[in-house]
This record gives C-alpha cells, sequence and structure tokens, in this order.
C-alpha cells in the first residue's frame, strides 16, 4: 500500500533531546532543585524514624543511633541536610525569580552559582562545627 | 510526560563516513543528524570532512559546502544566511542556534555536531515539523486586538509606550528557545513554551491592544504558563539576545498582581 502524508507523519522520528543538549548550569541545578526535592521526601523518614526511636524509649532509641552513628548512617544524614541547604537555597533563588529580578546573563549564572556553592558550604560548616563542639560520647 | 529515552524507531544508528574532498589541506570533521523519510530506517549520524579553504566561515557555509560538494540530498532550511529569517535554527554543538550566525570558530569541539531541534517530529535530516509550534503561536492571537472604533488614520502610540515592546517586537520565530526547553520537551502538547509566551507578552504590554485581560486569562492555567519552571534554557539560546524567561516572569507577574 502506498504511503500517504498520514502514515508518514506517523512514522517521523523524534529528534534527540536531553542527551544532545549541552549540560547548562541553570538547567542541571533545576534538575538538582527537583531531586533533592523528592530525597527531601524520603530523608523525612529518618526524621520519623528519630521522633519514634526517641518516644518509644532507650532500647528504640540505641539502635536508631547505632544507625545514625555507622558511616551509611552518617553519609545519609550528611546528604539529607545538604539536600535541605540545598532545596531551601533553591526555593529563595525561584523567589527571586518569582520578583521578576535577576534574569540578566550573568546575574542568573551568578545566582545559580551561588546556591550551590552556599549549600555545600553550609553543610561542610555545619559537619564541621558537629564534629568539633557535637560529641563528647 | 518526561521520557527520557526515545521511541525505537527513533534511535541513533552509525551513520555513513563520506569521503575527504580532493586536495583538502585544512579540513573540519562535521557529524550530522540524518533522517530519510522514504528508506524506512532509523536515524543515522553521517561524517563529512569540509574543506575549510574553499568554504565560508559560518556553519551554515558548511552545511551547504557539505550539500554542494558531498552529498546533495542533505537536507536543511535556509534562506536570509544573517540571522533575520530565523530558518537555520538547529542544534549546533548542543545548543540551539542559528546556523547563519554562528562561526565555526564559536564551536570549541574540533568536530561540529549538528541536530535538528530537540525533542520535535523530524520532516528529514534536519527539518523538523514546527506544526504545533505555529499553532500555539497562533493560539496567542499575535495581533491588535481593539474594540474602540479604529481612528480615522493610525493607532498612535508615544514613544514611551513603544520602548516597551523592545526586547520583545524583535523575535523571529526560530523556535530555538521552545525547543531548548525541557519543560516543553515533556509537556509540549499542552505547554505554551517560550517564544509563544514572549509574543503573548508582546501584545500583553502593547498599550494600543484593549484585550489585555482575555489575553491573560488565556494564559492563566497550570500547563499553558505555569510549566515554565526558570529552567532559563531558552534565554540562553535566543540567537537574537532576547530574554523569554524574563517575560514570562512578566506575565506571572502580571497575573498575580490583577488580583490584588
Amino acid at each position: 500500500m502506498p504511503k500517504g502524508p498520514a502514515d508518514i507523519a506517523a512514522s517521523r522520528p523524534l529528534s534527540p533531546h536531553l542527551t544532545i543538549y549541552r549540560p547548562m548550569l541553570t538547567m542541571m541545578m533545576s534538575i538538582v532543585h527537583r531531586i533533592t526535592g523528592s530525597a527531601l521526601y524520603f530523608g523525612l523518614l529518618l526524621v520519623a524514624w528519630w521522633l519514634i526511636a526517641t518516644a518509644a524509649g532507650p532500647a528504640a532509641y540505641g539502635k536508631f543511633q547505632g544507625f545514625i552513628d555507622s558511616i551509611i548512617g552518617r553519609l545519609f544524614l550528611l546528604g539529607y541536610i545538604w539536600a535541605l541547604i540545598h532545596h531551601g537555597l533553591g526555593g529563595v533563588r525561584h523567589l527571586i525569580w518569582d520578583t521578576g529580578r535577576g534574569f540578566g546573563p550573568n546575574e542568573r549564572e551568578w545566582l545559580t552559582a551561588a546556591t550551590l556553592v552556599g549549600s555545600i558550604g553550609i553543610t561542610l560548616l555545619l559537619a564541621i562545627a558537629a564534629l568539633t563542639f557535637g560529641g563528647t560520647r | 510526560m518526561v521520557e527520557l529515552t526515545l521511541p525505537k524507531n527513533s534511535k541513533i544508528t552509525e551513520g555513513k563516513t563520506w569521503p575527504h574532498a580532493d586536495g583538502a589541506k585544512r579540513e573540519r570533521e562535521f557529524r550530522v543528524y540524518r533522517w530519510n523519510p522514504d528508506d524506512g530506517a532509523n536515524p543515522r549520524v553521517d561524517t563529512f570532512y569540509v574543506d575549510l579553504d574553499h568554504c565560508g566561515s559560518m556553519v551554515l557555509d558548511a552545511l551547504i559546502w557539505i550539500k554542494s560538494n558531498i552529498d546533495p540530498s542533505l537536507t536543511f532550511r535556509r534562506s536570509c544566511r544573517e540571522g533575520v529569517c530565523g530558518s537555520c535554527s538547529m542544534n549546533i554543538d548542543g545548543v540551539n542556534t542559528l546556523a547563519c550566525t554562528r562561526t565555526m570558530d564559536e564551536v570549541k569541539h574540533e568536530t561540529v555536531r549538528i541536530y535538528p531541534l530537540p525533542h520535535m517530529p523530524v520532516v528529514k535530516d534536519l527539518v523538523p515539523d514546527l506544526t504545533n509550534f505555529y499553532a500555539q503561536y497562533a493560539s496567542i492571537k499575535p495581533y491588535l486586538q481593539t474594540e474602540t472604533p479604529a481612528p480615522q488614520k493610525e493607532w498612535k502610540q508615544s514613544h514611551e509606550d513603544r520602548t516597551k515592546l523592545d526586547g520583545l517586537y524583535e523575535c523571529i520565530l526560530c523556535a530555538c528557545c521552545t525547543t531548548s526547553c525541557p519543560s516543553y520537551w515533556w509537556n509540549g502538547d499542552r505547554y505554551l513554551g517560550p517564544a509563544a509566551l514572549l509574543a503573548a507578552a508582546r501584545w500583553i504590554k502593547d498599550t494600543r491592544d484593549e484585550a489585555t485581560g482575555e489575553r491573560l486569562d488565556y494564559l492563566e492555567d497550570p500547563f499553558r504558563l505555569y510549566r515554565c519552571h526558570t529552567i532559563m534554557n531558552c534565554s540562553k539560546a535566543c540567537p537574537k539576545g532576547l530574554n523569554p524567561a524574563k517575560e514570562i516572569a512578566e506575565v506571572k507577574k502580571m497575573l498575580v498582581e490583577r488580583q490584588v
């Protein structure tokens, strides 16, 4: 059967997108904002566990402490703290953009880089502070 | 919907490497997306070697050189060759731009990679189907709407009001911005995209237009306008240096302001 215009239109391939587009800072950070947003949801399970463990008594709390003191637990906590701060700073950036400011070619790059540097910086400071002043055990 | 991988018929296969030109001394490697509706095969990426001593300095010059000297079936749109018509928009070295205003020197990678505008149905090679893009532009009613009787001569506008259209009226509808937007990739059927929204802003801000309310009503929709997540690819891609992301933000602001 000869090909009609409708057949040809249906057979048209979709041009490549994500795999060929140059990773732009603002685009990547938009993706990271989404990822941290969903990570926070799962991180909240950690907070819930902590609260339940505190309410349930020393034995349950010991289990939680055992997990959070392990390497994996520590990494989990560090990741959660970073995601929280990063998503928070990202929110501030979006709030600035919502007012119509910060759209210039340099401003938008600067703002985006600042949230990344800021979130990593604050997380490291918190980690150092926790290690220095936190544990007396 | 978000679909990270390409459909089966769109997966890119290894293409053909075309022979070097006779006696070429300075060459540049080009990898160009190809798809022919007549052979039933999947898209492929062909390799060409462009003779820089017999070719102009723009990416469009190289494509024309390939068409004239290597493969006459290479298909792409072009017309004005000076960034006015918006025909030769394509993805060059990972960014959407016009082939006619992008010099080969600006391409940092040694190999120049050329694809059609992203996430669009391909008509042939570098020619995308822009039907939906134009329909979305038409949907924002890109013309003056008035209720007061037409004046005897023209609709007058002060110099000051006219400057409000700067940064808006220059759009050439090349679709570089709209097809650079990941949000448009996933929701192009319902999200209007940066180009149509910039055009909408152009008519909303026009002081002669009397349909501002209706225009804003049309945009007040979770998909048409609010799929913009300030990803900014649009503003970085625009070959005319316009800022669709900023204009969209201003439309969002107007929608909030009219509620207070």
